[in-house]
């Protein structure tokens, strides 16, 4: 520990802190602008320079380490002279527009100008015009603004993984600029906006649309990827107008992810449904919820007295909150049915039953802490953005991360090994690590792991993780979805035995556990959602889902949902639920209900409404419980979500992960797999994944929601006689017309198509044989 | 002339550089020494000391205790870097030494490496001088070819290479942490310090960093002992120097002395002043030292502590000589123009306040000058020093302060009457460029 | 994009380096591929980051940075004329308008017939050979009086 003094002040740092790092420890503001607690130290702003004792020249609080019995003044007259000579370069150059500038009253440099800065320019000569750039479609330039702090090029550097942004050419004609005519692409690009201190970078949709002190913040939680990051949603008259982070260290730290930040969007756009929706002779029809409502009870009595209960199914979205869940669950229950389900790309069911609730393992701000990491089927970057930051970070440090997967993807991850294989070899492949980490251990394995041959790169995996010591397995999406999900399952259990490990999923919604913990699942006797549509119901209630995206296989889903009595579609969007509902309910999407979200560490995550529900929409929790006394059900008297929340947690833990295990008995280690000549690879793109960011007009203007294609590696593209470009005919169930291209990360004999986008919807199952001709 | 020889290598003629001709001169007897003898490291660490070899690159820090910072057990790679971009204008010495000379800085490198247990070096070379850069590799063939360098030199259990890295066109590289940048790969910009070089350089690795001429000088304080070489010098200033002169004089070139001789002397090695003029003003160590006038050079001697004295800085031993046909306002709108261009743009201070500089100076220089002028350069120049990552920022404000300290009466002459004292034919004059017309 | 001997030679600066600092070629790459193209486009660029496996951007800076490189096309000849003060006290800037002059361009200008482009160079460090030219970044031109001038024009076909 360091002694240090500052203002008089005695306080005691770590060895290797900085004097910004003690001045924060006390309390003490130092200004600046390149410095930022997540980013690399610049030194380049100067604005917080301060006087240190016996120092010949004022040293800069951010970069100069504390050294024992270092005295520092932060306001004396010589740091204060330093800091208003550096305040008046910055602003020589920079435009004194603030009342049309979009960070006007939230601009770090409007801020500090008003403490350090002069009433009137000593600077009379020309100021630099810098060229705006087009970042894409989320960030809006003026680079006249830019005041050089860096922050955004070491953001893609460190943070997001890739310099998409330079600072090119030198002294005062350097320029922050991506590479010429591209675009910033990456997932968490967003951040760069929150992290310019000047006007430079600004929210492209936010542009314009409001004065930050017009805003009143509200705090929310994403309802996106498994994580549930930590929103400040700000809202003027009743309409979301922005999403930040709400800072917390444990879950999202300071960072969003685009999708996080930007689907706000669909909220307020056109595609939102305000009315209930009822389908008579044929025509669809606005009607009042009471119709709507009465419609369901007498439609869904006379489905069960024809058809009995079990005839009556639930698909419910894991983006929908847990008292939506619950009350989803109950009331099927109540109506008789055991069929309810939120696990729609599920494939492999067979660990119902057994026991486990698929959730991470550990907390999420653990990760940093582990030696070794494996992922096991995970399109980890777009899955799940802020994980993979995490993972990013840890490796770069002491954290070995290897990644068994089928897709060789850039993670932008120091990965320690890899092992790219096609799905159908997927467990086999796994098998291999686990059986060449027995073989470390010096363990007896079973006859099915004695028959495995591990291949090189499933010994380099073992060989890392047999030397870690705190480890951890993370199965993906991907992984959930697989046919044979649950041999992967087991051997990812064999092998947190063997080594010593953690395991568990990195969770696909916002409420994959609370899906769990709600028991929005079916019963002993209840039908599972793939064999809701494998084996068509009369009557279905569909929750926040869209089936015919958000399926495992839409072409069946479609024409399940087609052949029933009745459909009721809760939504808050207007969907293709026109083509097969009954009726339409407007359910109030995350930002008008109350609600919780159980993110992938267990943490209990509420939130309370954060503008009125638009035109006629109700929160959906409020429907079901009505629903319920409808049709005369017990237990739906609850006047809050809160009090349905009790009822589900039996209070209001922080946290249920002491609930959760991933731990699964008796389950049977499959490694059969057909291998069909060419198999499909699917993945669900960052923004295809839900409801909400299909909807978000900007995300689906960024490269990450490129309409899906057919994707081969050239090998593959050779044998079926094609190039990249070419329109090709893909069949798998159904059909789709694509664009063939070369994607060098698809293994051999595979074609990556996307889910979750309408080109797709008309094919079959994510996996299994697939053609391509020429169309 | 000095010891050294450095220079006198050129009167050899175009093959002067080769290694044969280099043996001849009695080249590689010092790394042959110490790899006969087995030195102990510290003893060339003790026998740089003693020399009293001051970093010949313009800082003059002490070379053996630069040398003694390094960690020798620090397991891993360690670096030896040669500073060879030289750019800072008025001194073209390196140039010559690599022209005429490669072998004398290889031979210091090695030593460097044997000293300090580095395995590699590299030498970055101005990109200007491209041939001298192509010289440079030639010379590292014949070295590597000679069992010089590479792996098991001369047969021993010590191994060291070599490579020369070229720049392209940025002064600031100059400055040896933004040199380091620029071997990485990256933009040559300055690294603030702490952690300094010896514990964090290349590649985040220990690395020490001479000037050439300072790598060059090694050889001979093996060969002859530290105490030889400091006195061909003064105390606390070891050795000969190499001195650029330019500008107004009949012979501009190097010229090896011995630390601590008198300018006066100097001058009249470069033939005295060009057309027989009046000597106006030095700046005595490279662009970036403060300029003195005529009289308060004239009673200098040249080393670091006259100099120092007298209130300039001997820095890389440039010595720009400007005779009365100077516009004193001009010569600085150059100097200054230099640094705007030649900021990095990192630090706040210099990326604006060298563009300040300039535009204020042009202006002045244009007849555009305003009374309160000087003052705000002034001003200014307070605002960017010691404010900044490098010294580039105090680079460009020196030349100001001391333009205006010693020539303020010129400058105040072009605001008032918007026009130079120096008329401009005798300005044309001056650069001897239209002697035939 | 780049032919086989420059990356040929991009490989022999590569292996100057240490195995995982391939970065550190940069410099060396950009002037090769410079030297064989005339100048640094968009593509070349992005030749030099895939093949060094860096991120173009970070190339982008480095080739913007370092102001011998040419990101836009320049004449069969480049002359560079060095202007800093002591040149121009031995008449460095004069040397310069009698450049213009003879080729009727400016500073940053290419001929008409696409043969001569001339710079403004910054120190070359060679101050004592003054006035000093420097043609394609690679041949240094020493004490570059009104004859001097000519004749390298004139050897320049």
């Amino acid at each position: 520990m360091l002694e240090i003094e500052i203002d008089g002040r005695k306080t005691e740092v770590a060895d290797g802190s900085t004097v910004m790092d003690a001045a924060h420890q006390l309390g003490i503001f130092v200004p600046h602008f390149c410095y930022h607690k997540k980013l690399s130290i610049a030194a380049n702003c100067r604005m917080c320079l301060v006087q240190v004792e016996k120092a010949p020249k004022p040293l800069p609080a951010c970069a100069t380490p504390v050294t024992n019995g270092m005295k520092v003044f932060t306001h004396s007259e010589a740091a204060v002279k330093a800091q208003k000579g550096v305040m008046e370069f910055l602003l020589i150059n920079h435009p004194l527009d603030c009342p049309i500038c979009d960070q006007g009253g939230e601009c770090q440099l409007q801020d500090l100008s008003v403490g350090y800065g002069q009433s009137a320019s000593r600077y009379q000569e020309e100021k630099r015009v810098v060229v705006n750039k087009n970042l894409g479609p989320l960030i809006s330039t003026d680079m006249t603004r830019c005041i050089h702090c860096t922050r955004c090029v070491r953001f893609t550097q460190e943070i997001a993984g890739w310099m998409e942004l330079g600072q090119a050419f030198r002294g005062e004609h350097a320029e922050i600029m991506p590479f010429i005519e591209k675009t910033v692409d990456s997932e968490l690009s967003g951040n760069v906006i929150d992290l310019c201190p000047v006007g430079a970078l600004t929210s492209k949709p936010f542009r314009f649309a409001a004065r930050t002190w017009e805003l009143s913040r509200r705090k929310s939680v994403s309802p996106h990827d498994g994580l549930g990051a930590n929103l400040i949603v700000q809202v003027k008259h009743d309409k979301v107008l922005r999403v930040l982070p709400l800072e917390n260290e444990d879950v999202n730290e300071c960072w969003l992810s685009d999708k996080d930040r930007f689907s706000y969007e669909a909220l307020n756009s056109d595609a939102r449904l305000t009315k209930p929706m009822l389908k008579q002779c044929g025509e669809w029809r606005e009607v009042d919820w009471q119709t709507a409502l009465e419609f369901i009870g007498t439609d869904l009595k006379r489905v069960v007295r024809e058809h009995g209960a079990a005839s009556i199914g639930a698909l419910a979205s894991p983006h929908a909150t847990l008292e939506e869940l619950h009350l989803l669950q109950k009331f099927i229950r109540g109506a008789g049915s055991e069929n309810v389900d939120c696990r729609l790309r599920q494939t492999d069911f067979s660990l119902d039953g057994k026991g486990a609730t698929p959730w991470l393992g550990l907390p999420v701000a653990d990760i940093p802490s582990l030696d070794r990491v494996l992922v096991v089927g995970s399109f980890l970057r777009k899955d799940h953005p802020l994980l993979a930051q995490r993972l990013r970070q840890a490796a770069k440090k002491l954290t070995r991360v290897s990644l068994l997967h089928v897709a060789d993807d850039d993670q932008l991850i120091n990965l320690h090994a890899k092992s790219i294989v096609a799905p159908s070899a997927l467990a086999a492949e796994f098998a291999g690590i686990v059986k060449a980490v027995a073989e470390a251990k010096g363990a007896t394995v079973d006859a099915t792991l004695a028959a495995v041959q591990p291949s090189a790169a499933a010994k380099a995996i073992a060989e890392s993780l047999v030397s870690g010591e705190k480890i951890a397995i993370f199965l993906g999406n991907f992984a959930q979805q697989h046919a044979q999900a649950s041999t992967l399952h087991a051997l990812a259990q064999k092998l947190a035995e063997l080594a010593g490990a953690r395991f568990g999923y990195l969770g696909e919604a916002a409420n994959s556990v609370g899906g769990y913990v709600a028991h929005a699942l079916p019963g002993a006797q209840g039908l599972n959602a793939a064999r809701m549509l494998a084996e068509p119901r009369k009557a279905y209630f569909v929750l926040h889902a869209e089936p015919e995206l958000d399926c495992a296989n839409p072409q069946q889903a479609l024409a399940a949902l087609k052949g029933a009595d009745l459909v009721v579609a809760l939504t808050p969007f207007k969907t293709r639920a026109v083509d097969y509902a009954h009726v339409i309910l407007p359910i109030a999407p995350f930002t008008e209900t109350s609600g919780t979200f159980i993110n992938t560490e267990g943490r209990v995550q509420s939130f309370n409404a954060v503008v009125k529900p638009l035109g006629e929409t109700r929160p959906a929790w409020k429907v079901l419980r009505v629903l319920g006394n409808l049709l005369g059900l017990a237990g739906f008297e609850q006047e809050s979500s809160e009090a349905v929340r009790a009822e589900v947690l039996g209070g209001k833990p922080a946290s249920v992960g002491d609930r959760l295990s991933n731990r699964a008995d008796g389950i049977a280690l499959d490694l059969a797999a057909s291998a069909p000549a060419l198999q499909r690879v699917a993945d669900v793109p960052i923004h295809f994944a839900d409801p909400l960011a299909r909807r978000a007009p900007s995300l689906q203007k960024t490269r990450d929601a490129a309409p899906p294609a057919a994707r081969m590696n050239a090998a593959t593209l050779a044998q079926l006689g094609l190039a990249h470009g070419l329109q090709v005919k893909v069949s798998l169930g159904g059909t789709a017309i694509l664009s063939a291209q070369l994607d060098a990360g698809v293994p051999d004999g595979c074609v990556r198509v996307a889910a979750g986008h309408e080109l797709t919807s008309g094919l079959g199952p994510m996996q299994g044989e697939i053609k391509v001709e020429r169309a | 002339m000095g010891a050294l020889g450095f220079i006198l290598n050129a009167e050899e003629g175009e093959r002067s550089w080769r290694l044969a001709e280099y043996v001849k001169r009695g080249g590689y007897s010092a790394l042959k020494k110490i790899i006969n003898e087995k030195t102990p490291a510290d003893q060339i660490v003790g026998e740089l000391k003693k020399s009293s070899l001051r970093g010949r690159g313009g800082a003059g820090f002490p070379t053996g205790l630069k040398w003694s910072f390094m960690p020798r057990q620090f397991p891993g790679a360690k670096y030896v870097v040669c500073n060879s971009d030289e750019g800072e204008p008025g001194t073209f010495k390196d140039r010559d030494i690599l022209r005429w000379n490669p072998h004398m800085v290889i031979e210091g490198m090695i030593i460097a490496g044997y000293a300090m247990g580095c395995a590699r070096g590299y030498n970055y070379i101005h990109g200007e001088i491209w041939e001298i850069y192509k010289r440079f590799e030639e010379a590292l063939e014949e070295a590597r070819a000679a069992k010089l360098l590479g792996d098991n030199i001369l047969g021993s259990d010590f191994s060291f290479e070599l490579q020369a890295h070229h720049g392209y066109g940025a002064y600031i590289c100059g400055e040896e942490t933004a040199l380091l940048e620029s071997i990485e790969g990256k933009k040559g910009q300055p690294r603030f310090k702490p952690p300094f070089p010896a514990s964090f350089g290349l590649y985040g690795k220990p690395t020490t960093i001479n000037n050439t001429e300072t790598f060059a000088s090694v050889p001979y304080i093996i060969n002859e002992g530290g105490d030889k070489f400091l006195e061909l010098g003064k105390p606390n200033n070891g050795g000969t120097k190499l001195f650029s002169v330019s500008g107004h004089v009949n012979r501009p070139g190097n010229f090896e002395v011995p630390m601590g001789t008198p300018f006066k002397d100097l001058l009249a090695m470069a033939g005295g002043m060009r057309g027989g003029r009046k000597l106006k003003a030095v700046i005595p160590g490279g662009s970036s030292a403060p300029v003195l006038p005529a009289d308060v050079i004239m009673e200098c001697t040249l080393d670091y502590d006259s100099i120092a004295k007298a209130g300039s800085m001997l820095g890389s031993g440039a010595v720009i000589v400007m005779d009365e046909t100077t516009c004193m306002v001009k010569a600085l709108e150059r100097l200054s123009y230099f640094y705007f261009e030649e900021s990095c743009g990192q630090c706040t201070p210099c990326r604006e306040g060298t563009g300040w500089l300039y535009r204020v100076v042009h202006r002045i220089e244009h007849g555009e000058g305003r009374p309160e002028d000087l003052d705000l350069l002034n001003s200014v120049t307070d605002n960017i020093m010691g404010r900044t990552i490098c010294a580039l920022g105090d680079a460009a404000s020196m030349p100001v302060k001391s333009f205006i300290k010693h020539f303020g009466a010129e400058f105040e002459y072009h605001i008032q009457n918007r026009k130079c004292l120096v008329p401009e034919d005798v300005q044309r004059a001056g650069s001897g460029f239209f002697k035939a017309a | 994009m780049l032919s086989q001997d420059a990356l040929q030679k991009i490989d022999r600066e590569i292996a100057k380096y240490p195995a995982e600092q391939k970065q550190s070629a940069v410099m060396g790459a950009l002037a090769i591929a410079q030297m064989e193209q005339g100048w640094l486009s968009n593509e070349t660029i992005e030749a030099v980051a895939g093949y060094l496996g860096m991120a173009p951007v970070a190339v982008y800076e480095v080739a913007s940075f370092y102001n011998m490189y040419d990101l836009a096309p320049v004449g069969k000849y480049k002359i560079t004329v060095c202007t800093n003060l002591p040149c121009a006290l031995s008449g460095g800037v004069h040397a310069a308008d009698y450049l213009k002059q003879k080729l009727g361009v400016g500073f940053n200008e290419t001929t008409a017939d696409g043969k001569f482009t001339l710079k403004e160079g910054e120190c070359m460090g060679a101050c004592g050979d003054a006035p000093v030219m420097l043609v394609n970044n690679v041949r240094m031109c020493s004490f570059m009086q009104p004859e001097q001038i000519d004749a390298l024009l004139g050897e320049c076909k």
